[in-house]
């Protein structure tokens, strides 16, 4: 657990628990507003987002790419409204509807276009490539003092880490317009709370989460840590404020687990190559929402 | 702790200075007036062209057919669904900038009751316009909080998880949560709506205590028999207004046909007030 | 462009033509099924059954290969894959039925934490392999590119099967879409119903598998459905609709697919879809969104209308500029906002039909009234002569004995 670790675990597994820790957030919100699907939604639209933005730029560079995908989660909540206002369609089937055409038209453009030469595939979308955040300059944990070091970071880690701060922020700021509107959105209306404005920027929050998550670990954990350790939360406590810390700590440790599973797991077994940690990371949350489901304190309701 | 509502008090919180001048001598006695509002969800009008006025103190009844437009009425009026056309003030201001003055209670069923949160952090919602954001919610919050399940008496339930109580005792957390709201008017829509008989009754004379210390009431009501003897006023809405006034004089039989429709079976526990029919 | 007709006359060759044909059939079945699917407003379990076929696809592949075989039989990863799919739709039966949570979020749970599971298993199936590509990626996006005839054939029949497991239980699947209470009081077994339709759903699923892909099979199930919605109130008339949609959405994206081998299938065949439903929610006379647009606007106008003439009835002042404008255009009042003699007698008239609609309650009846289908039409389109004189008597006496 030396230099080997510092070099090449130990950004992974910041970035992973940051990703899981900024979906976890939003998602609770998400999920008491049954609007769950509204990140399995955007994590699908991310990736066309994507293309779109290198058709337009031709340039893999990120900024341009997180300005894509955040448009393009914008334009798919919109699309959402807009079938489910406009074509009466109920909200599932609208979903439905635009994921699929959203990502359908992603994948075409990606094989029309020449993206070879350029690191974008829809299996790297899907998986994230979170083994290959290796901190190449580290040589121990005294790097983590060592200014030259340190600028030698993954460019994935201070991109996940601000908007994980901002995340945080965001949520405690607006904490109790956000609890009222999503209890009760008739009353909120009625004390002067924006309640569409706030519903709104809770979908860009989560959509701004699951693009900076999925740069660094694919969609499939974006998807996972919307709702499953939300879901788990709420079956351990009938509190607000305590489920959302539990889906912190779920969240946090699908993250490591499944990390440290899917890179030493494998090795314990005596195979040499290690899996897919973002898999890994959805599977360990699976089983943890497994576990509240069946022992979780508050796993029924009450009549 | 909650104040009975002095003369003074509602001059306080309703007469500040107001926004563009006088609004005419109705203003100062009206405590909610709707004028020509229309609601319409790109259909035809489900409220069309409704006057309405409710003097301070009044304790109105808002009643008509399911679909009559009952509770969109008064939701347009509050702001919380868009309305075509029409204006709306209360104790003379337009309604955003009124919020502090109105406590609205929603209909129960509109939300979701396994939300996780007890009965007091419910009925401290009805505090968010004084603590905002940040402000700690303090000792004289809580207080104010467990005056108001006191009042409902559900002093006992205030650590609850909201779904574990019964349709009754959820309606009388919305009550609580709408007193916490300390507001010269209150609307409720439905309040009476699959309560129990011991509920109703509180409900009652909650309201009725509110309307003594001269609060303006708002109720969307269901059932014809309580009309008379626990109202003062009524308004009868079928999409446009029908009638609207004293009880004595306004609910009559005639009225009533003309909301429900002439064949309605009009039941004999209705103590009418007027002679007439 | 000849390749294309070619195509599309299923002249280019067998395999191409039975990939076709299968792909029109798979969007028939899915459209059919997914009819049922999207009435019980459950269209998104399909999205977690489709995700939780992966797991399946490679644990059936392993244990093919640990047997001896090559791995990528067809039949035996759609087993694989039905069966784990059949595992997610119990997680999320059971995850609602026994936790508090909705199905929204058992859906999403499920779909998120088998697809993970998968790409584990890919991931392992890649070192098995070692570098020789297993082909399941394929199932992720859908291909034709490699397809086998006896594949193709599979898929053809898997496609028919389902149809016919549509055509014989229709009746019953339509009447638990529709009304579930009303199939409940006539003895059909609902429960049983459900049971069926989420078969045929897993059905259809795996067989669109190869064509479609997992990511992309539920739009062929929920797309077709939504899009015949807007054209019809009738259910025979939405199942075939929803048939007609799916299965043209899967012959034309398996033709272009067959053209252009290295454009993903599935993308073709869900653009297809969604070109059918994007007109569709457009154009439709009755629920589409020009036609709701052209009523918002109409019915405004009619408000501001009869709103700006009762005004001038009592004399008030109109400061509202669609009102106004409206009054204008319609020739009620002069530019400068006094009534013309058009606008006053169409005011006295406004007047007299708002106090007649208050007072028609009282001498009609409730079903008399009820079938009024809008406020503003004027009482003597909506009443019988007959009625109206009832309704000024009472106007004259308002006091009725």
């Amino acid at each position: 657990m030396g230099a080997e670790f510092v070099q090449l675990s130990l950004a992974p597994l910041v970035i992973g628990t940051l990703a899981a820790v900024a979906c976890a957030l939003p998602g609770n919100f998400l999920l008491l507003r049954r609007q769950a699907l509204i990140g399995d939604a955007i994590s699908h639209v991310v990736m066309p987002g994507i293309v779109v933005a290198f058709l337009i730029t031709g340039t893999v560079s990120t900024g341009p790419m997180m300005l894509g995908a955040a448009g393009a989660a914008v334009f798919a909540v919109a699309m959402i409204e807009a079938i489910k206002r406009f074509g009466r369609i109920e909200p599932g089937a609208a979903m439905g509807v635009t994921f699929t055409t959203l990502f359908a038209a992603g994948i075409l453009m990606l094989e029309q276009t020449d993206t070879s030469g350029v690191h974008l595939d829809v299996e790297h979308a899907l998986y994230g490539n979170l083994e290959s955040l290796i901190w190449f300059d580290a040589t121990g944990w005294a790097s983590l003092i060592d200014p030259v070091a340190l600028t030698g970071l993954p460019a994935e880690l201070p991109r996940i880490g601000i908007v994980a701060i901002l995340v945080c922020a965001l949520t405690v700021v607006f904490w109790r317009p956000l609890k009222i509107a999503t209890f009760d959105e008739g009353f909120a209306a009625s004390v002067g709370v924006p309640v569409a404005t706030l519903g709104f920027g809770l979908v860009i929050v989560a959509a701004m989460a699951a693009v900076a998550a999925f740069d660094a670990v694919g969609s499939i954990i974006v998807i996972a840590m919307f709702i499953c350790p939300p879901a788990a939360a709420r079956l351990m406590t009938n509190r607000l404020g305590n489920q959302v810390g539990w889906s912190v700590v779920f969240a946090a440790l699908s993250a490591v687990i499944g990390y440290v599973a899917a890179g030493y797991g494998p090795l314990w077994l005596g195979v040499t190559d290690s899996v897919s940690a973002a898999g890994m990371i959805a599977t360990v949350s699976g089983l943890i929402l497994a576990i509240t489901a069946l022992a979780g304190p508050h796993r029924q309701r009450v009549a | 702790m909650l104040k009975t509502l002095s003369p003074e008090r509602v001059a306080q919180v309703a007469c500040a200075p107001l926004k563009g001048g006088d609004l005419g001598p109705e203003a100062t006695d009206a405590a909610l007036t709707i004028r020509a509002l229309t609601v319409s969800y790109g259909e035809a009008p489900v409220v069309f062209s409704v006057d309405a006025t409710f003097p301070a103190g009044s304790m109105t009844a808002v009643i008509g057919p399911n679909g009559a437009g009952k509770s969109t009425l008064l939701k347009a009026a509050l702001g919380i669904v868009p309305k075509l056309s029409g204006t709306v003030t209360i104790h003379g201001r337009p309604v955003e900038e009124a919020r502090a003055l109105v406590a609205y209670v929603p209909q129960r069923a509109s939300v979701d009751w396994d939300f996780p949160t007890r009965a007091i952090d419910v009925v401290l919602m009805g505090r968010y316009r004084t603590t905002g954001l940040f402000r700690k919610i303090g000792k004289s919050e809580r207080a104010i909080a467990l005056d108001a399940l006191a009042r409902v008496g559900m002093s006992a339930f205030a650590d609850r998880q909201i779904g574990q109580l019964s349709g009754g005792q959820q309606q009388r957390i919305f009550l609580a949560r709408a007193l916490a709201q300390d507001t010269p008017v209150l609307v409720l829509d439905e309040p009476f709506a699959g309560v129990d008989a011991a509920t109703e009754c509180t409900i009652f004379d909650v309201l009725a205590g509110l309307s003594a210390e001269g609060r303006t009431v708002v109720v969307v009501h269901h059932d014809l028999a309580t009309v008379p003897e626990r109202f003062d006023r009524v308004l009868m809405l079928n999409v446009r207004k029908i009638a609207e006034g004293p009880i004595s004089e306004t609910f009559t039989p005639a009225n009533v046909r003309a909301t429900y429709g002439g064949k309605i079976g009009l039941s004999d526990a209705i103590d009418w007030p007027t002679r007439a029919a | 462009m000849s390749a294309l007709i070619e195509v599309f006359s299923l002249s280019a060759g067998y395999n191409a033509a039975v990939v076709t044909i299968g792909s029109a059939l798979l969007g028939i079945a899915a459209g059919t099924a997914g009819t049922f699917l999207f009435l019980r407003k459950r269209a998104l379990v399909s999205d977690a059954l489709a995700h939780a076929t992966l797991p399946g696809i490679v644990i059936a592949f392993m244990v093919m290969v640990s047997m001896g075989g090559d791995g990528r039989s067809l039949p035996g990863l759609l087993v694989g894959s039905a069966l784990s799919a059949l595992l997610g739709l119990l997680l999320v039966d059971a995850l609602t039925r026994h936790t508090r949570l909705t199905e929204d979020a058992a859906i999403g749970a499920v779909l998120s934490v088998f697809f993970g599971l998968g790409v584990v298993g890919l991931t392992i199936v890649q070192t098995m392999t070692s570098g020789r590509q297993a082909g399941l990626e394929g199932f992720l996006l859908g291909s034709t590119a490699g397809m086998l005839f006896g594949d193709a054939i599979l898929i053809a029949v898997g496609a028919l099967v389902a149809i016919a497991v549509v055509f014989v239980l229709r009746r019953a699947m339509t009447i638990v879409s529709f009304d579930p209470g009303f199939a409940q009081a006539t003895g059909l077994s609902v429960r049983a119903i459900d049971i069926a339709i989420m078969a045929l759903v897993l059905l259809v699923t795996v067989v669109g598998l190869k064509l479609v892909g997992l990511i992309l099979v539920v739009a062929l199930l929920i797309i077709p459905a939504a899009s015949a919605r807007f054209w019809t109130e009738r259910s025979d008339w939405v199942l075939l609709l929803s048939a007609v949609f799916g299965g043209t959405a899967g012959y034309v994206g398996a033709a272009l697919s067959a053209v252009a081998p290295r454009l993903p299938t599935g993308s073709l065949i869900v653009l297809t879809a969604f070109a059918l439903f994007a007109v569709s929610m457009m154009v439709s006379p009755h629920r589409g969104v020009l036609a709701a647009l052209l009523k918002r606007r109409r019915t405004a106008i009619r408000v501001h209308r009869r709103q700006g003439l009762l005004a001038l009835a009592k004399g008030e002042m109109i400061f509202d500029a669609m009102t106004l404008a409206v009054l204008r255009r319609d020739g009620f009042i002069r530019a400068d906002g006094v009534p013309t003699q058009a606008g006053a007698a169409e005011a006295a008239k406004a007047l007299r039909d708002e106090a007649r609609w208050v007072i028609a309650g009282r001498v009609l009846n409730e079903d008399a009234l009820n079938l009024r289908v809008d406020v503003l039409t004027p009482l003597e389109q909506t009443f019988t002569p007959d009625q109206i004189a009832a309704i000024d008597a009472a106007l004259q006496n308002p006091r009725p004995a």
